[in-house]
C-alpha cells in the first residue's frame, strides 16, 4: 500500500541569538542552517497493517506524515501510496486517506459538530445514504450522540478527539494517519480511542499509521513498530523486537518488570538519537 | 456547479459562527460604516472650499469614490480569506486544506466571509446616488454597463491583489504588509481619478498595477469626457492581471513549506 524509498527532506532554518540587538542584526544578515529532517527513509506498509511510528521529538515523524499525505514534497526519493504519488495528484490522493492531527482541529470552531460533518460530506462529495450509514456507525462506536449538537469550542479534549476521528473517517478512507491522537487525553478517552482504532482495522481493514509518544498506544494497537531517529529508520519490527534491541544494547535491562517508557527511553539513549 | 454549492455551504457555516457573537457583528457593521462614510464626508468638506480638483467636479469625484468603494468592499467581502492568509498558514489550517479534495482557492475563500462589509457597501450605494444626482448624469444603457464593468473590474483587481498578498506568505512566513499599500492604499487614493496624481503615477497605475483600467479610463467615458466607447470595456483587462497573480499563486503552492506541528 505504502512504499517509501530513499526519501530525503531538509529545511532551511534561520538562526539568531537572543535579544533585540541580535534581532536587528538579523534583519540585514541572516544565518541559515540546513536541518535534515529525513535522511534516506525507506519502508513499505501492506494493506491492513497497523504500524506504530515512534521516535523522539524532532525525529521526523510529522515530516513523514506530511509527505505521505501530500502536504509536502520531498527533496529526493520515491514515495507511492496505492500507486499514487501523494504530492503530485493531491485531490485523488486525499480522497482515499484520513488524517488526524492530535494537536490541531479540523472541525469548525463555532458551529455544532454535526454541521462540521455536513460540510465535510459536501467537501468529499459523499452520497447521502453512505454518509448516513457511516455517521450512524461512528456515532454508535464513538458515542457521539450526546455531543453532536455542541459547538466544537465547548467540547472537552476527549470529546473533541472522538469527533476529530469521526470527521476523518466520514468519507471511508482506506488509509488513516493518526498523529498523536491520544495526546492529553484521560485514561477513559484513551482506551476508547484505542478500542475504536482496533475495531476499525478489524472491520474495515483500514490501514493505520500512528505516531505517538505513549508506548501503551503502541502496545495496544500496533502490530509493527518503526523507530525513527534523527531522520533515519533505526528499527523496523514487532514490539518484542524493539524490547530485545533495548536489552542487547543496554547494560542491565534484563528485568521484565521494567515498563515500556523506560525501555524506550533507554533505547533512545543507546541509539544516541536524542 | 458543485463548487458553488460548496461555497454557499462554507458561507452559511461562517455566518452561523458570526451570528454567535451578535453584538460584535453589529458593532463591526456600524464601525465599518462610519469609517467608510467619513470618506464621503471628507470629500464633501473638501469641495465646500474648492469648486473642483483638476477638471473634476464634486459629483464626479463622488461617483469615482463610490465605484472604488463598492469594488473594494465587494472584493473584501468575498475574498477576505486571503487577507488573513498568513494566519491560515501559521495555524496550520492551510495544511488541512491541502488534505481536502477541493480547490485551494475555494477553501481559502470559504474560510472567511465578512458580512460586516455591508457597512461600506451602504456608503458606496449612498454616494453613488448622491454622485449621479449631483452631476446630473443621464443613465443610458451604455453608461449602466460601464458602471457595472467598473465595479466588477475593480473587484477583480483588488481580489488579484489579495491573492498576490497571500502568495507572498509562501516565500516568507510573515505578513505581506507591502501589499496593503496596494490594496488599502489603492482604495484610499483611488477615490480621486488617478490622473490628478500626475503622469508618473498614472503610468505606474496602468502598466504595473492596472488601477486605471477600471477607474480612470472608463470614468472618462462614463462622465462624457470622451466619446471613445472602447474605454467602457477597459475594466475587462483586469482579468489578465488576475490570471498572472493566479499563476504566481500556483507557483507559490508548489513551493509551500508547511510550518511545525
Amino acid at each position: 500500500m505504502i512504499t517509501m524509498k530513499g526519501i530525503c527532506k531538509s529545511y532551511k532554518v534561520a538562526k539568531r541569538n537572543a535579544g533585540f540587538k541580535e534581532a536587528c542584526k538579523a534583519l540585514f544578515h541572516r544565518e541559515h542552517e540546513l536541518i535534515h529532517a529525513l535522511k534516506d527513509v525507506s519502508f513499505t506498509i501492506d494493506d491492513g497493517e497497523m504500524v506504530g511510528y515512534i521516535g523522539p521529538n524532532g525525529a521526523g515523524k510529522s515530516s513523514t506524515i506530511k509527505i505521505l499525505s501530500g502536504i509536502l514534497a520531498p527533496d529526493s526519493g520515491m514515495c507511492e501510496v496505492d500507486g499514487r504519488i501523494p504530492w503530485k495528484c493531491r485531490k485523488e490522493h486525499v480522497r482515499e486517506i484520513g488524517v488526524v492531527f492530535g494537536q490541531r482541529s479540523q472541525l469548525w470552531w463555532d458551529i455544532p459538530v454535526i454541521d462540521s460533518f455536513e460540510l465535510l460530506k459536501e467537501i468529499y462529495s459523499v452520497s447521502t445514504p453512505s454518509y448516513n450509514q457511516k455517521l450512524e456507525e461512528l456515532t454508535e462506536l464513538l458515542q457521539l450522540s450526546e455531543i453532536l449538537r455542541t459547538p466544537t469550542r465547548q467540547l472537552s479534549l476527549g470529546q473533541r478527539m472522538r469527533c476529530e476521528i469521526a470527521a476523518s473517517l466520514l468519507h471511508s478512507p482506506r488509509l488513516l494517519f493518526l498523529d498523536e491522537p491520544t495526546i492529553g487525553l484521560d485514561a477513559v478517552s484513551k482506551l476508547a480511542v484505542r478500542d475504536f482504532i482496533k475495531r476499525l482495522n478489524e472491520e474495515h481493514k483500514t490501514t493505520v499509521l500512528l505516531t505517538t509518544h505513549d508506548m501503551q498506544d503502541i502496545e495496544a494497537i500496533a502490530n509493527r513498530v518503526i523507530l525513527i531517529g534523527k531522520g533515519q529508520v533505526l528499527l523496523d519490527g514487532s514490539l518484542d523486537d524493539m524490547k530485545r534491541a533495548a536489552m542487547t544494547s543496554g547494560d542491565d535491562m534484563s528485568e521484565d518488570s521494567k515498563n515500556l517508557d523506560l525501555i524506550v527511553a533507554d533505547l533512545y539513549h543507546n541509539l544516541n538519537i536524542l | 456547479m458543485k463548487s458553488i454549492r460548496l461555497y454557499f455551504k462554507y458561507v452559511s457555516a461562517v455566518l452561523t459562527s458570526t451570528m454567535q457573537y451578535k453584538l460584535s457583528f453589529l458593532l463591526m457593521c456600524i464601525g465599518r460604516f462610519i469609517v467608510a462614510f467619513s470618506g464621503f464626508i471628507g470629500i464633501s468638506f473638501l469641495f465646500s472650499g474648492f469648486a473642483g480638483i483638476k477638471n473634476y467636479s464634486y459629483g464626479e469625484v463622488l461617483l469615482c469614490f463610490s465605484i472604488v468603494q463598492a469594488a473594494f468592499s465587494l472584493s473584501e467581502c468575498l475574498f477576505s480569506g486571503f487577507k488573513g492568509f498568513s494566519g491560515l498558514v501559521k495555524r496550520g489550517d492551510f495544511d488541512r486544506m491541502l488534505l481536502r479534495p477541493r480547490s485551494l482557492i475555494l477553501q481559502v475563500i470559504g474560510s472567511r466571509f465578512e458580512l460586516g462589509r455591508i457597512g461600506p457597501l451602504l456608503t458606496a450605494g449612498i454616494t453613488l446616488i448622491v454622485g449621479i444626482r449631483t452631476c446630473e448624469l443621464h443613465l443610458n444603457i451604455m453608461r449602466i454597463i460601464t458602471l457595472i464593468l467598473m465595479i466588477l473590474g475593480g473587484m477583480v483587481l483588488f481580489s488579484a491583489l489579495f491573492l498576490l498578498g497571500a502568495t507572498i506568505n509562501f516565500f516568507s512566513i510573515e505578513d505581506g504588509g507591502i501589499i496593503n499599500v496596494l490594496t488599502y492604499g489603492g482604495k484610499d487614493h483611488g477615490k480621486y481619478p488617478i490622473d490628478i496624481y500626475g503622469e508618473g503615477l498614472k503610468k505606474f497605475c496602468t502598466f504595473l498595477i492596472p488601477y486605471t483600467l477600471f477607474q480612470y479610463y472608463p470614468l472618462q467615458y462614463l462622465l462624457g469626457k470622451t466619446d471613445n466607447s472602447m474605454y467602457a470595456f477597459f475594466p475587462l483587462g483586469t482579468v489578465v492581471f488576475l490570471v498572472l497573480c493566479y499563476a504566481f499563486w500556483r507557483f507559490g503552492v508548489r513551493n509551500y513549506k508547511s510550518c511545525g506541528n
